[in-house]
């Protein structure tokens, strides 16, 4: 690949030289061999235009709004019934490891990294959804509550953060790692947007005290309580969140 | 940076090579949704710090082909109207040329595609091409020539695109 010059040019070293890849010395090189072989230098220029033109037709594709999101969820209740054959599998098998583990404290850490990234990206990919934020709305509340609960198996509520500025935009079911989520996705007046997003915990009595994490830009307050693990998700300073946490808490532990 | 926030960052990316892949916006974001939902659920699997980019496109890849082998089977797919409708109107040249490059790119094997669009519109290094189509980095050299020298022909060359697209 570094023959000192003149001779003919590999192949592989014109396509580094369309790409960039090619060390200075080299490219200099290549230049020269160019200069001086007309139809190899038309050649090469054609594919330099091409990876333009790829550019410029496709680029625009970078700035596009996110994809039609609702998809995923459509298809994965499809996948819902061998989705319950594995879940059913796995909770046959973690129930025993959980029972072996238990005391041990073994897998808690990694399950609650887990549970908070589910959380983060759920809220990620769902909050910039201009169309489909929801699969449910807010104007069908007890519908939504209803289906959810029916779903997740355990009896949700849906806090009301109006005192707080923000509003009810509705909620989507999701998969999850152990069985089907929720998500409750919340908006203020300047279109912020919170997500609630809880999963069933398999411990019926546990409780644990608010914990937190930060995924890039968005918070995670985390925390379990009775049947259920509660994450709230949010692009706010964590005093903001937290004060949002703790009024979701209260609301469903009056 | 987070996690999620990682993942998310190469969305726009995904999206747009997935496009260039498939000619069809339908069959892009599906492919993007499958690709986002496997690396989410197997995402315990991607070691911290290795390439996470060059890990998102070989699922992308995977499912790219194990979906084209179905389909296959079945037969093809009619490219929309609105497939490759633009988020800006475009000026003339441009959509002439986006008209005609889409054309070609159609016209390339699959493999010689991914090379040409892993390289150059997604600026993948050679070595994490071939790491991502599962290829020997001399087979990314030949799929990339053969696959550019093809282009230059349709393109550039004196068949015309839309010649060779009746005969096909």
């Amino acid at each position: 690949m570094t023959e000192p010059q003149k001779g003919p040019i590999p192949e592989a070293d014109l396509h580094a030289y369309v790409d960039g890849f090619l060390p200075e010395a080299r490219r200099v090189e290549v230049e020269h061999h160019l200069a001086a072989n007309p139809h190899e230098a038309e050649r090469v220029r054609t594919y330099l235009k091409l990876n333009e033109a790829l550019h410029t037709v496709f680029d625009p594709v970078l700035d596009e709004p996110g994809p039609r999101q609702t998809r995923i969820l459509e298809r994965g209740r499809a996948r819902t019934a061998v989705r319950y054959a594995a879940v059913i599998a796995g909770l046959i098998a973690s129930g025993v490891i959980g029972w072996v583990a238990r005391g041990l404290d073994i897998n808690t850490a990694s399950q609650d990294e887990d549970f908070v990234r589910r959380a983060a990206m759920a809220h990620t990919v769902y909050t910039p959804e201009v169309r489909h934020p929801v699969e449910v709305g807010a104007d069908q509340e007890q519908h939504l509550v209803n289906w959810l609960s029916k779903r997740l198996g355990s009896e949700l509520r849906v806090p009301h953060l109006s005192q707080l500025g923000y509003d009810l935009v509705g909620g989507r079911l999701l998969p999850g790692e152990q069985g089907p989520v929720a998500q409750f996705m919340y908006q203020d007046g300047k279109g912020q947007r919170l997500t609630l997003y809880l999963r069933t915990s398999g411990e019926t009595n546990e409780e644990t005290s608010f914990r937190y994490d930060r995924q890039g830009k968005v918070g995670v307050f985390f925390w379990i309580d009775g049947p259920l693990g509660y994450a709230l998700t949010g692009e706010l300073s964590k005093p903001d969140l937290l004060r949002v946490a703790k009024a979701i808490y209260q609301q469903l532990n009056p | 940076m987070g996690k999620a926030e990682e993942i998310t960052a190469y969305i726009p990316r995904l999206r747009r090579y997935a496009r260039a892949l498939t000619g069809n916006r339908d069959a892009a974001d599906d492919l993007v949704q499958d690709t986002l939902e496997r690396a989410w659920s197997r995402f315990h699997l991607w070691r911290h710090g290795s390439n996470l980019r060059a890990w998102l496109f070989t699922i992308m890849h995977n499912l790219f082909i194990n979906d084209t082998r179905t389909r296959n089977r079945e037969s093809g797919f009619a490219p929309e109207e609105e497939a490759f409708a633009l988020p800006v109107s475009p000026a003339h040249d441009a959509l002439v040329e986006l008209r005609e490059l889409d054309a070609a790119l159609r016209q390339l094997p699959d493999e010689q595609r991914e090379v040409v669009l892993l390289v150059g519109l997604e600026q993948m290094s050679y070595g994490d091409a071939a790491r991502v189509l599962g290829i020997p980095p001399g087979t990314v050299m030949s799929r990339l020539s053969r696959g550019r020298e093809r282009l230059r022909n349709l393109m550039y060359g004196k068949a015309s695109v839309s010649q060779l697209k009746v005969v096909k």
